[in-house]
């Protein structure tokens, strides 16, 4: 098979080997790039020279015969919202066009650290709002599966990368299901760890108290593989977890005895394509041939999360993106005093949905509407998370939809705001309640991917990565290749 | 009508940790421009704040320090406004649950003592610094130093317990004392290291309801704070009097003009959209730690000035004096425990050493005469080995040489004349020399005998006993 489609643990056994170089992998993956990246559009940036460098690196890692980590040598990319220092960094934003950070974030640091090869910054809705990659501010990324459909979003570059063999890995944040849609959407496996187990610091903020970091990859071992090279405490980012990062591999077992699998049952919502649900109860029945046990639990407040999802994220981001002003970086608008320049460097700087997030925020932090907004979101915030430890009380994990559909057509919901954010309902009640969850292919319908989420207790990735790893094992969705490059 | 004056004073202080609030930067003053800068406090896009320790051990030290109870359960939260000093256009602070607050202090006005409320105190971040090409109205451009962004302050918030332009600065007074006692802040006014705002109204005397109030931002050093809240109360005693109604805004003290002057109304007002800072985490205070901080904290100004009373027997006024700043008490302590007398030192200290450093503009720490050295000269002086006008040149020369009394004694042939038979032999020179000064004295011109002192004190360059001049002349005239 050619180097490209291969998975990081497959390329790191013929590394190992000396079967292959990292250049050569590399290059491979280049050329793949050169080939389809005119249909998928999943880059922003390009960083040739700095992979190749890292590629010489890891191969003169492995000529002096000193052991590699995992991801030594092997190609992947980074969501634009990750600085790199010295490389752009754009969050596709018109405001952040030109901006090259002076610094590098934690996790490429420790990619970095891993000698893990950057190819470049994958496409994302602007500063991560979206669900479609639609809202980049350069050009919108073509589902690898079907390129009349969108690759879902906010990290639609990345999930459109990995699928369609322009990287091995790739980086995504989801602050509402952000990394889980699109991996559903071009069918990989997606991860969003616990808030806190990996640092946030150089990931460009969009929802600060819902953004977490994590691994798109073609399988679930890798997903285990770049989760233990990106997880760990962090003293720059108060907010990181101080406990110690387990051997993700070792809890990957093709089994499922004695798992406690739960049904969210108010996940199923009005309007869910029946495809996917039958595709999530097959699911359920397979992990249940497997050994688990099933039941249905309640989760009484999930029809608020989505409401409480869009105050919180936007009050956050309001805030967030003040510092976007045309005074120290960015884009500046020109204007004849102050306040004018403020106005036209976001105007011209921000997108329309980031506009609209942002009103929306400043609304609803404002005196007068504060309590009935912003308190109640996060009252609200709290009863979900009761929601998720009680359900947590009876099984170990819960098995859900990661979206309502599967990846729906470019343009079809571009002006209706509300039909977009409905796409994140089966995804946000997660990272309010700050839980780790994993999104992998379970299916497809109509030539396109479907989703099963696995959700787990704080700190509970383990626990679904041997669930969906159990539950690869027993398919085959996992090795289909997006029909791209073969057409 | 007569009018009470009801007075609140918001104090930002610098702390004077090594590194800033939320990022690893110097603090230092006078840094070139921008050098003291780091992603962190720049607020480029994806970093993150991590709370510098010190900052809260400080602020836990303050909160104790001004009476105060210290929350187990302190946040930090976003104040959110748009202004170019400021990289992230929020302003990292505490606003629902800061770390201390229901404190108070002491102050004497007029000889009464009078206890000021404490609300709040809380930590927050310092903006940066503009610098206008020309006025800031007709300016082309601006420019930022960022070194001062991220520089960790406290806000601490008075009762409206001023009653005052006196109390209030009698406050201010106290606080700073306070403040340099337990070591956390420097407390320079002009460097910005200590900032007062006032919140003031008037009511009728007798009445309960407070008036609107203005808040009066400027005041940038003691005076301006009297005589900003002097102007203020009389420019609203004047409002009210002719009948007219106080508007609730905030005003800023023109220094030069000697006058208060709106910046903006009440409806202008900012909405700062606080919200709790989602990247820091929660501050859970332990309260054996706040025990060991109170245990830590030095003997403070009100303590100490009772002290040097008790143990001195100075008077309250000087113990004051002596005690309102830090250094000045430590100075005293110093000075008494290398053996002078209290009440000298405390004289020697308040007078001749104040007046040198007010001369020369020096703090009492950069004082060129150490304790020691003028605990030798106060002992030179009770032993009467110098005379007490001698004493004050001989510290002149201390301060501008460095010297020890007695060697400056020693070697300017200063030792006072004290033997009689020196003396009177140059007694009778000077009364043989001036008959007419003589016959004036005895004509009962008093004035005249102090001629005659002049004289003898001229022969012997200042050195003759003064008691003993005295007492020789009278008897032989
Ligand atoms: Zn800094």
């Amino acid at each position: 098979m050619e180097l490209y489609k291969q998975t990081a643990h497959e390329l790191h056994a013929k590394l190992a080997a000396k079967e292959v170089s990292a250049a050569e992998i590399t290059a491979a993956v280049f050329d793949r790039i050169d080939t389809v990246e005119g249909k998928v559009r999943a880059y922003i940036t390009q960083t040739r020279d700095l992979a190749m460098a890292q590629a010489k690196a890891a191969d003169e890692k492995i000529a002096r015969g000193e052991a590699i980590a995992p991801l030594a040598g092997i190609p992947g990319a980074l969501k634009d919202n990750m600085c790199v220092k010295g490389v752009k960094t754009t969050c596709a934003s018109q405001i952040l066009a030109n901006f090259v950070p002076p610094y590098d974030s934690t996790v490429a640091e420790k990619l970095a650290a891993a000698d893990a090869v950057v190819v470049g910054k994958a496409n994302l809705d602007e500063f991560a709002m979206g669900s479609s990659c639609e809202n980049s501010s350069f050009f919108p990324t073509r589902n690898p599966w079907d390129t009349a459909a969108v690759p879902g979003g906010s990290s639609g570059g990345s999930a459109a990368a990995v699928a369609a063999a322009e990287a091995v890995w790739a980086l995504g944040s989801d602050t509402g299901g952000s990394i889980r849609q699109p991996a559903a959407y071009c069918g990989v496996v997606g991860l969003k760890p616990t808030y806190g187990r990996v640092s946030r610091y150089g990931l460009v903020a969009y929802a600060s108290s819902l953004d977490q970091i994590g691994p798109i990859t073609r399988d679930v071992t890798d997903c285990a593989l770049v989760l233990a090279a990106i997880a760990g405490h962090d003293g720059r980012d108060s907010t990181s977890i101080d406990a110690p990062v387990p051997d993700y591999s070792k809890a990957l077992v093709p089994d499922a005895r004695g798992l406690k699998i739960g049904l969210p049952k108010e996940y199923f919502v009005a309007g869910m394509d029946p495809a996917v649900e039958k595709a999530v109860y097959a699911a359920i029945d397979q992990l249940k041939a497997m050994g688990a046990e099933y039941k249905e639990v309640s989760m009484p407040h999930t029809e608020y999360a989505l409401a409480t999802y869009y105050l919180i994220a936007t009050a956050e981001a309001s805030s967030n993106l003040a510092r976007f002003d045309g005074v120290g970086f960015g884009h500046r608008g020109e204007g004849n005093d102050i306040v004018a320049m403020y106005k036209r460097s976001r105007t011209e700087g921000f997108g329309e949905e980031v506009r609209r997030r942002i009103m929306l925020g400043t609304y609803a932090l404002s005196s007068g509407y504060y309590d009935a907004y912003y308190l109640k979101a996060l009252k609200v915030r709290t009863l979900i998370k009761q929601d998720f430890d009680r359900a947590f009380g009876e099984v170990d994990v819960l098995v859900a939809p990661i979206a309502p559909t599967t990846a729906f057509k470019v343009g079809e919901k571009v002006d209706d705001p509300l039909a977009m954010y409905l796409q994140d309902v089966c995804t946000v009640p997660i990272n309010l309640a700050g839980l780790p969850a994993i999104s992998l292919p379970c299916g497809f319908a109509g030539g396109l991917p479907i989703g099963l989420q696995i959700i787990g207790r704080p700190l509970g990735e383990e626990t679904i990565l041997r669930a969906a790893y159990a539950f690869e094992q027993a398919n085959d969705y996992h090795r289909r290749q997006a029909p791209l490059g073969e057409v | 009508m007569e009018y009470e004056v009801v007075i609140g004073l918001e104090v930002h202080t610098e702390l004077k940790t090594a590194s800033k609030i939320f990022c690893g930067c110097s603090t230092s003053f006078g840094a070139e421009q921008n050098t003291n800068v780091c992603p962190v406090c720049l607020g480029l896009p994806g970093v993150l704040p991590v709370l510098n320790a010190k900052v809260l051990e400080f602020a836990v030290r303050t909160g104790l320090a001004l009476n105060c109870r210290i929350l187990p359960f302190s946040k930090f939260d976003r104040k959110n406004y748009y202004y170019p000093d400021l990289p992230k256009n929020f302003q990292t602070s505490q606003y629902d649950l800061p770390i201390a607050v229901d404190g108070h202090l002491d102050v004497e006005v007029a000889g009464e003592t009078k206890r000021i409320g404490i609300t709040r105190v809380h930590m927050e971040e310092d903006a940066g610094k503009l610098v206008h090409a020309g006025t800031i109205a007709k300016a082309d451009y601006t420019l930022v130093d960022y070194n001062r962004t991220g520089v960790p302050l406290l806000e601490i918030v008075s009762e409206p317990d001023i009653r005052s332009a006196e109390e209030a600065k009698a406050y201010l007074e106290k606080l700073k004392a306070i403040l340099q006692y337990i070591d956390v802040s420097d407390c320079k006014m002009e460097e910005g290291s200590l900032r007062c705002d006032a919140n003031i109204s008037l009511r009728p005397k007798g009445e309960t309801k407070l008036g609107t109030k203005a808040e009066i931002k400027n005041l940038n050093s003691f005076k301006a704070v009297q005589k900003g809240l002097e102007y203020e109360a009389l420019r609203q005693a004047e409002v009210l009097d002719e009948g007219g109604r106080i508007v609730q805004e905030t005003r800023s003290w023109d220094d030069a003009r000697g006058q208060t002057v709106s910046l903006r109304s009440k409806e202008q007002a900012h909405d700062y959209r606080y919200f709790p800072e989602p990247d820091l985490v929660p501050m859970v205070v332990d309260s054996t730690w706040v025990e060991d901080i109170r245990r830590s904290l030095p003997e403070l100004p009100d303590a100490r000035q009772a002290r040097l009373m008790k143990e001195y027997g100075l008077s309250g006024y000087d113990a004051g004096v002596i005690t309102a700043s830090r250094a000045m008490a430590d100075f005293f302590d110093a000075t008494v425990a290398a053996g002078a007398d209290a009440k000298a030192a405390a004289n020697w200290i308040m007078g001749e050493l104040s007046r040198h450093l007010n001369a020369a503009g020096r703090e009492i720490e950069e004082c060129p005469v150490a304790p020691g050295q003028l605990a030798a000269l106060i002992d030179l002086q009770a032993k009467g080995t110098v005379s007490g006008k001698i004493a004050k040149t001989v510290f002149e020369e201390m301060w501008a040489s460095g010297k020890d009394a007695a060697v400056i004694v020693k070697e300017q042939g200063l030792v006072q004349i004290s033997d009689e038979g020196e003396v009177v032999a140059i007694v009778e020179k000077v009364i043989a020399a001036n008959p007419q000064s003589v016959a004036d004295f005895k004509a009962g011109k008093e004035r005249a005998l102090g001629f005659l002192v002049g004289q003898i004190m001229k022969e012997t360059k200042g050195r003759a006993n003064p008691e003993l001049v005295n007492k020789l002349l009278r008897e032989r005239i």
